[in-house]
């Protein structure tokens, strides 16, 4: 792996023998992965991490004075302060242990809900949302009484922001909206959105699940007042996430999940909660993913997330200006700002014979609705082709993708 | 496998010309089918008199290997009594999901053997079948009725 500070190229054929999957040979043509909004590879730091725990530390965590448990305890508390400071969080009690962006997700509106949310109040979201940001607010609503209301876009796919004004009033409770797409690869302006919702005293949830693998992300800077993601989108493992929350907000929520280890003292008759974090992360977690995400973090910051970024700009223009080229190709989603993702339909060809027919030429994408059906409904069409890259893609890549759907075009031409 | 084996001329022809498409106002039989993992839709239209069907018809959006899986399929049934559409039902599938018995070869077929190389992907096995389950559903639906006649 190589060291980089914001301004040297990143080197890649270095950075890519990190990643052992992406060493092999898919229907005999080397794998170009392109799937990495659904989940990204894993780095051997991250998986060695993880083997060490099983290997060495393995045990409970907070519950035992024997070395084993120390050691399990410490990494894994080590790994949450590396989160910490990776998305500059104020303090660790900040930073939630899930298992992953749609349980903290669920969590945040199950909670947050319960203290703000009463019969005829009003939660917003918008219409670029996966399921995972929709439905956790819909069933809240429905169970309080309260109505949901949705940020229309435009045909680039961005908010639309005047509607968003018009739609806050003296009833918005929260706002929940992605960061970034995983549909379209838009970026939403969310400074603007935190600034008006703080005006009217309104806490903003950021889905940053598809950020987060592509920028640099800072939440006080941001000053979000919410911000969920996934490992296994970031390079560490499944089965992990993250829920930033202000501690303001954190102290009043009441539990959302209850058991061990998130009490301080239980009786028959009363239990009192244990501090932040703990008073959310009930039950045995998942020790040996918090570990990985730690170690995905610490190889990201290595990597340096201005150097991601400002390579993956440059690959994601090029793909653009590949992709968008080709006849009969319509890219769905052409925002001013968008990070990862390049989402497109070809006329008259399916995206899951499409998806077939790149996979045999070593290529993988995916095909369908992204689990965010509304976007596919605005477009009017039933499901896209999406190549989501990371940042060891390259440009031959690119070609090799651009290349692939020449055969599609040609398997289907008359 | 090559591609081509997979998207054989036939159905590529078939997934653009679908044959027996639109909606059949004289069918007294029809059913639903929804695959939401990929989003594919169909709805198929029988119309059967005396055991025998004797028109059909399908609409809905899809993949090419639905698409023409449908296309193909409502043609075959025109003129087969319901036990011979069942037996072509059987007989699909277990070609398609490769649980086909060593005497069991594609060559008798007519042009549904152009699915035969669908069982080298597992993945689209549920497009190919689709039309049929949409077919048994179709027929059971008749069961039904008749039971209750
Ligand atoms: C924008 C966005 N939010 C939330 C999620 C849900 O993440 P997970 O399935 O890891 O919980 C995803 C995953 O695709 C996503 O892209």
């Amino acid at each position: 792996m190589i060291v980089g500070n914001g301004t040297e190229k990143l080197d890649l054929v270095a950075l890519r023998r990190d990643f052992p999957a992406l060493d092999q040979e898919v229907a005999g043509k080397p794998l170009v992965y392109l799937d990495n909004a659904a989940t990204a590879q894993t780095p051997r730091q991250v998986i060695d991490a993880m083997e060490r725990f099983y290997r060495e530390d393995c045990a409970n965590v907070h519950r035992g004075v024997h070395e084993l448990s120390q050691r399990a305890t410490e990494a894994y508390e080590a790994a949450r302060c590396q989160v910490q400071e990776f998305i500059g969080a104020s303090e660790v009690g900040e930073i939630i242990y899930t298992r992953g962006a749609t349980d903290s997700l669920n969590l945040v509106a199950h909670s947050l809900g319960e203290l703000k949310v009463d019969s005829g109040d009003e939660v917003v979201i918008s219409a670029m949302e996966h399921h995972s940001n929709i439905v956790p607010w819909q069933l809240m609503c429905e169970r309080r009484g309260a109505k949901l209301r949705v940020i229309p876009i435009n045909d680039s796919g961005e908010l639309l922001l005047d509607e968003f004004d018009r739609m806050l009033n003296d009833r918005t409770r929260i706002i929940s909206v992605a960061h970034v797409s995983n549909a379209l690869g838009t970026i939403n302006p969310v400074r603007e959105i935190i600034a008006r919702a703080h005006e009217l005293d309104i806490p903003v949830v950021l889905d940053g699940a598809q950020a987060i693998p592509h920028m640099h992300v800072n939440v006080q800077d941001l000053n979000c007042d919410f911000y969920v993601f996934s490992g296994h989108k970031m390079f560490g493992p499944t089965g992990i996430g993250i829920l930033y929350g202000k501690r303001t907000f954190l102290e009043q929520m009441p539990p959302y999940q209850s058991g061990g280890d998130m009490i301080e003292s239980v009786t028959f008759e009363k239990t009192t909660f244990n501090d932040l974090p703990y008073k959310f992360e009930a039950g045995t977690p998942n020790i040996a993913a918090a570990i990985g995400l730690g170690a995905a973090v610490e190889y990201l910051s290595k990597v340096g997330m201005d150097c991601i970024e400002s390579y993956e700009r440059e690959l994601l223009d090029y793909a653009t200006k590949a992709i968008g080229s080709i006849d009969d190709v319509k890219l769905i989603g052409v925002a001013r700002e968008k990070a990862g993702v390049i989402s497109f339909v070809i006329e008259g060809i399916h995206p899951h014979d499409i998806g077939t027919i790149l996979d045999r030429e070593g290529v993988a994408v995916r095909g369908g609705h992204h689990c965010a059906q509304p976007v596919m409904d605005y477009f009017k069409v039933s499901a896209t082709t999406r190549a989501s890259f990371a940042f060891y893609n390259t440009r031959q890549e690119v070609d090799e993708l651009v290349f692939a759907i020449g055969k599609v075009k040609e398997l289907f031409s008359d | 496998m090559d591609l081509r084996e997979l998207y054989q001329e036939l159905i590529v022809d078939h997934s653009k010309q679908p044959r027996n498409f639109g909606p059949m106002p004289e069918s007294n039989y029809h059913a639903d089918g929804f695959n939401p993992l990929c989003g594919d839709k169909i709805r198929l239209y029988l119309k059967i008199e005396d055991n025998v069907i004797t028109e059909t018809g399908f609409e809905g959006s899809g993949c090419a290997i639905s698409t023409a899986s449908a296309s193909i399929m409502t043609e075959m049934l025109k003129g087969q009594t319901i036990t011979q559409a069942e037996a072509l039902f059987e007989r699909f599938h277990s070609m398609v999901t490769g649980s086909m018995g060593p005497d069991g070869g594609v060559d008798d077929f007519g042009k549904l053997a152009v699915f035969s190389g669908i069982k080298e992907y597992p993945a689209r096995v549920k497009c190919a079948t689709l039309a049929w389950h949409t077919l048994r559903n179709a027929l059971l639906e008749r069961d039904e009725t008749a039971k209750t006649e």
